[in-house]
């Protein structure tokens, strides 16, 4: 196989590098491991990374590339490679990628959601035609008689979660060793402090919610084997293939776009704020003008044009993967042009405040020159505000790339994400019956997401934001 | 104060051609009016006349910021950004691509969006303002941390969620009021009451929690504590002081918004076929109509702007310490 990286891919491994030398730093330093202790104690926020984590560890996987061997070999006998890269995602995923139906289909179903005409062969006779619900290609399609279906996802599903049981018994097994182990104390005796909610750390909330994860994951793997959980689309692809690819590109739309708006935010602000005069009015005027545009049409005018670069240049984009990777990175350096204002106008106010501080001063009559006062002494003291909007601005992010689909300046149409699932099953609502399962499977996976990521955002703001702990001590 | 508002008026008009100067670099400067004609025309298979024709048509095929071969004036008032984006300033929209005059369409449609805005805006400002009394007021309690959690949970779906469910139930399965259309007049009501319902439900979480916020770093002040030392009630100190003082920053966050409810809601008008510039908007865009775009940034910022004007006005309305100089 030939590794393939995309720009995407490469921004987004670049981003978990940056994460990691950040926690590096922090581990190294007393001051930031005080409030990351304290979000460490939130058991709201420690459940909602657990979730979050997981999607992205769904999401990473999607984001190594590679272009698979073929079987067939060309005639002097070396490898062929095919032209499509997948990833390690689409790999463990294949059997769920390969298994199409024809077209739609209910969760956990035996027979397609609409009637065909089928012949059914009569012996020694004509051959019948009949308008029935086609039994599904591979939904289901190793039972003898449908009638065993109900039976036969109970075994499954009970299967399933016995075996996330077993893990889950392993993980807090583990878990509870250790921490006997380092204090020092017998098991049953840890035990029982993790489940009375006496640690410092909230082990009970992680181990719930690491039980939560593992029983859903447990039945939905021991299904997705012989049944579509999640139903199938219009042209018969599994829903659940579906959900797990838009991971990633909410992923990504709602990371890499901090990278692209960070050092605008950053810069502008704390330079506006910092040398003030006609810095500071160039900066307000940037925001204010840029802030006044609605962003939807700002980004709306910017989307249409790179379409009309991309259908003039069609020899830049070999395969269509590449040009909505394209699409995909644009569409966050357009969100991230568009969005920096509201963390710029924060920081200016800030560094508006520390800049008339002591040390500050202390610093500017030593003769220290401005950009090592900025990235010494100032930086380090607005990190915090940054670090909260940024976590705050993910959720957003994810919840405006479906707008932005729906409006048709998201994402490339042919790439899979939640603002497309929908706008695909919107118009499913219409018929009669209704398909529900692709906006439930889209709504229940985006909420999940999103809510991961709006409650660990809280923990950090109450962790970081001083204010927050003054109205915390008022109310005690 | 009347030389405070003709001073930030005359701030606005920078920040106005900054927008010009920017959709114009945009449209016509990152992309030339051939791609344009290209894209309208068909990529393939168009002849060179073809799209010279079109740029004639739509006014396009003028030098874009100085034209040497016209005399006096001319030069600077013949050309594409003159006649594009600096009549823009007298609301000389021009026309769209299906040759109707936007500036009439925008005077139609901004009352449908209106319609529909106006009521979401201040029964949206009632409900939350009071949810988020309510939660201030039962602070630290269950009923409060619940309300938190709603918050949070109903801010976390979706508004397409919404908008799809909610039609979905009350038009489809329930039928108790039409899927979509509208009609003038005093019947417009029931096209509306849906999508206003919907967008009210769907702000709630946000607009709750924000509101939340304001009002537990407000009770948190010195002059709470007094009132409450000097033997106020509860309520009475919510309503009269809370209530009052949390008004400055809720003022920051509301006025800017009015003057921005006749740019209708984009995707809520599209879904129910309520003919308001959001809807049109959309449209515009779909249909790369470059020309309807480029008018809604300009009137979008313009009325961004009158929202700032007016938060600063109000400003002073509720905060007599607020003088302007």
């Amino acid at each position: 196989m030939i590794p393939v990286v995309l720009r995407t891919d490469a921004l987004l491994w670049l981003l978990v590098a940056a994460v990691a030398a950040y926690i590096v730093h922090v581990r190294r330093s007393p001051h930031l491991l005080v409030p990351w202790r304290r979000v460490t104690r939130s058991a709201s926020g420690m459940s909602a990374l657990m979730v979050f984590l997981a999607f992205v560890g769904i999401g990473l996987l999607d984001s190594v590339h590679f272009r698979p061997a073929l079987e067939t070999k060309d005639d002097r006998g070396e490898t062929v490679y095919a032209v499509e890269a997948i990833s390690i995602l689409d790999a463990i995923a294949t059997p769920l990628r390969a298994r199409r139906e024809r077209t739609y289909s209910a969760p956990l179903a035996t027979r397609a959601y609409a009637k065909e005409t089928i012949e059914i062969a009569v012996p020694g006779g004509k051959p019948r035609q009949v308008r029935e619900f086609p039994r599904l290609i591979w939904g289901g399609a190793h039972l003898k008689s449908e009638d065993d279906r109900l039976s036969d996802v109970l075994a499954r599903a009970l299967a399933g979660l016995g075996l996330a049981f077993v893990v889950w018994c392993g993980l807090a097994a583990a878990v509870t060793a250790t921490r006997a182990r380092r204090a020092g104390r017998g098991l049953k005796e840890e035990w029982r402090s993790i489940w009375r909610a006496e640690t410092v750390t909230p082990w009970w909330a992680l181990l719930l919610t690491a039980g939560a994860l593992l029983a859903i994951g447990g039945v939905v793997v021991s299904l997705c084997a012989r049944y579509h959980v999640l139903g199938t689309e219009k042209v018969g692809q599994d829903v659940l293939y579906l959900v797990l690819k838009s991971i990633r590109t909410a992923l990504v739309i709602g990371t890499v776009t901090t990278l692209v708006l960070l050092p605008f935010a950053v810069i502008l602000g704390i330079m506006a704020g910092y040398f003030r005069g006609w810095i500071d009015d160039v900066v307000q005027y940037l925001y204010t003008t840029v802030s006044s545009i609605p962003s939807v049409l700002l980004i709306a005018a910017a989307v249409l044009l790179m379409q009309v670069y991309i259908d003039q240049h069609p020899e830049l984009f070999p395969t269509t993967a590449q040009r909505a990777d394209l699409r995909l990175l644009f569409l966050c350096i357009i969100l991230g042009l568009t969005s920096w204002t509201g963390l710029a106008r924060l920081l200016r106010g800030e560094a508006l405040k520390l800049r008339e501080l002591e040390y500050i001063q202390a610093a500017q009559a030593f003769g220290v020159r401005s950009g090592q006062i900025i990235a010494r002494h100032i930086l380090p003291n607005v990190m915090h505000i940054v670090l909260i909007s940024l976590v705050m601005e993910f959720s957003g992010l994810v919840l405006a790339e479906a707008v932005l689909s729906y409006v048709g300046v998201g994402v490339d149409p042919t790439m899979i994400s939640f603002g497309t699932m929908i706008n695909a099953a919107r118009l499913e609502m219409s018929r009669d019956p209704v398909v529900w399962w692709i906006l439930l499977a889209a709504f229940v996976f985006m909420f999940a997401l999103v809510l991961s990521a709006n409650l660990f955002a809280d923990a950090v703001r109450d962790a970081f934001d001083p204010r927050v702990r003054v109205g915390g001590l008022a109310r005690a | 104060m009347i030389a405070y508002i003709v001073r930030r008026t005359l701030y606005a008009i920078p920040i106005l051609a900054g927008v010009n100067l920017l959709t114009f670099v945009l449209f016509f400067v990152v992309n030339t009016p051939d791609d344009m004609a290209r894209i309208q025309l068909g990529v393939r298979r168009v002849t060179a006349e073809a799209v010279e024709k079109w740029k004639v048509e739509h006014g396009y095929d003028k030098p874009r910021f100085f034209n040497g071969g016209a005399k006096g004036i001319d030069r600077l008032t013949d050309t594409i950004f003159y006649e594009k984006s600096v009549r823009l300033f007298v609301f000389d929209f021009g026309n769209a691509d299906d040759g109707r005059s936007i500036r009439h369409e925008i005077l139609t449609r901004m009352w449908p969006s209106l319609a529909l805005q106006l009521p979401v805006f201040v029964l949206g400002l009632i409900a939350y303002v009071s949810f988020a009394l309510l939660m201030a007021f039962f602070r630290g309690t269950y009923l409060d941390f619940g309300g938190v959690v709603l918050c949070v949970a109903m801010m976390s779906i979706s508004g397409l969620f919404y908008i799809i469910g909610g039609q979905y139930l009350f038009a489809k399965v329930w039928r108790l009021v039409p899927i979509s259309g509208y009609s003038g007049g005093l019947d417009a009501w029931k096209f509306l009451v849906l999508p206003a319902a919907i967008g009210l439900v769907a702000g709630i979480g946000s607009g709750a929690r924000w509101y939340r916020t304001i009002f537990l770093e407000e009770m948190s002040k010195d002059y709470v504590r007094t009132a409450r030392a000097k033997g106020m009630a509860e309520t009475a100190v919510m309503f009269k002081h809370v209530l009052k003082n949390g008004m400055i920053p809720i003022l920051t966050g509301v006025v800017v918004v009015i003057p921005t409810l006749f740019m209708g809601a984009l995707i809520m008008e599209s879904f129910f076929g309520i003919p308001g510039l959001g809807s049109y908007t959309i449209d515009a865009i779909q249909a790369q109509d470059f020309s309807v775009v480029r008018s809604m940034v300009f009137l979008g910022s313009l009325l961004y702007i009158l929202g700032l004007l007016m938060t600063d006005i109000s400003y002073t309305l509720v905060d007599p310490r607020v003088r302007f100089t």
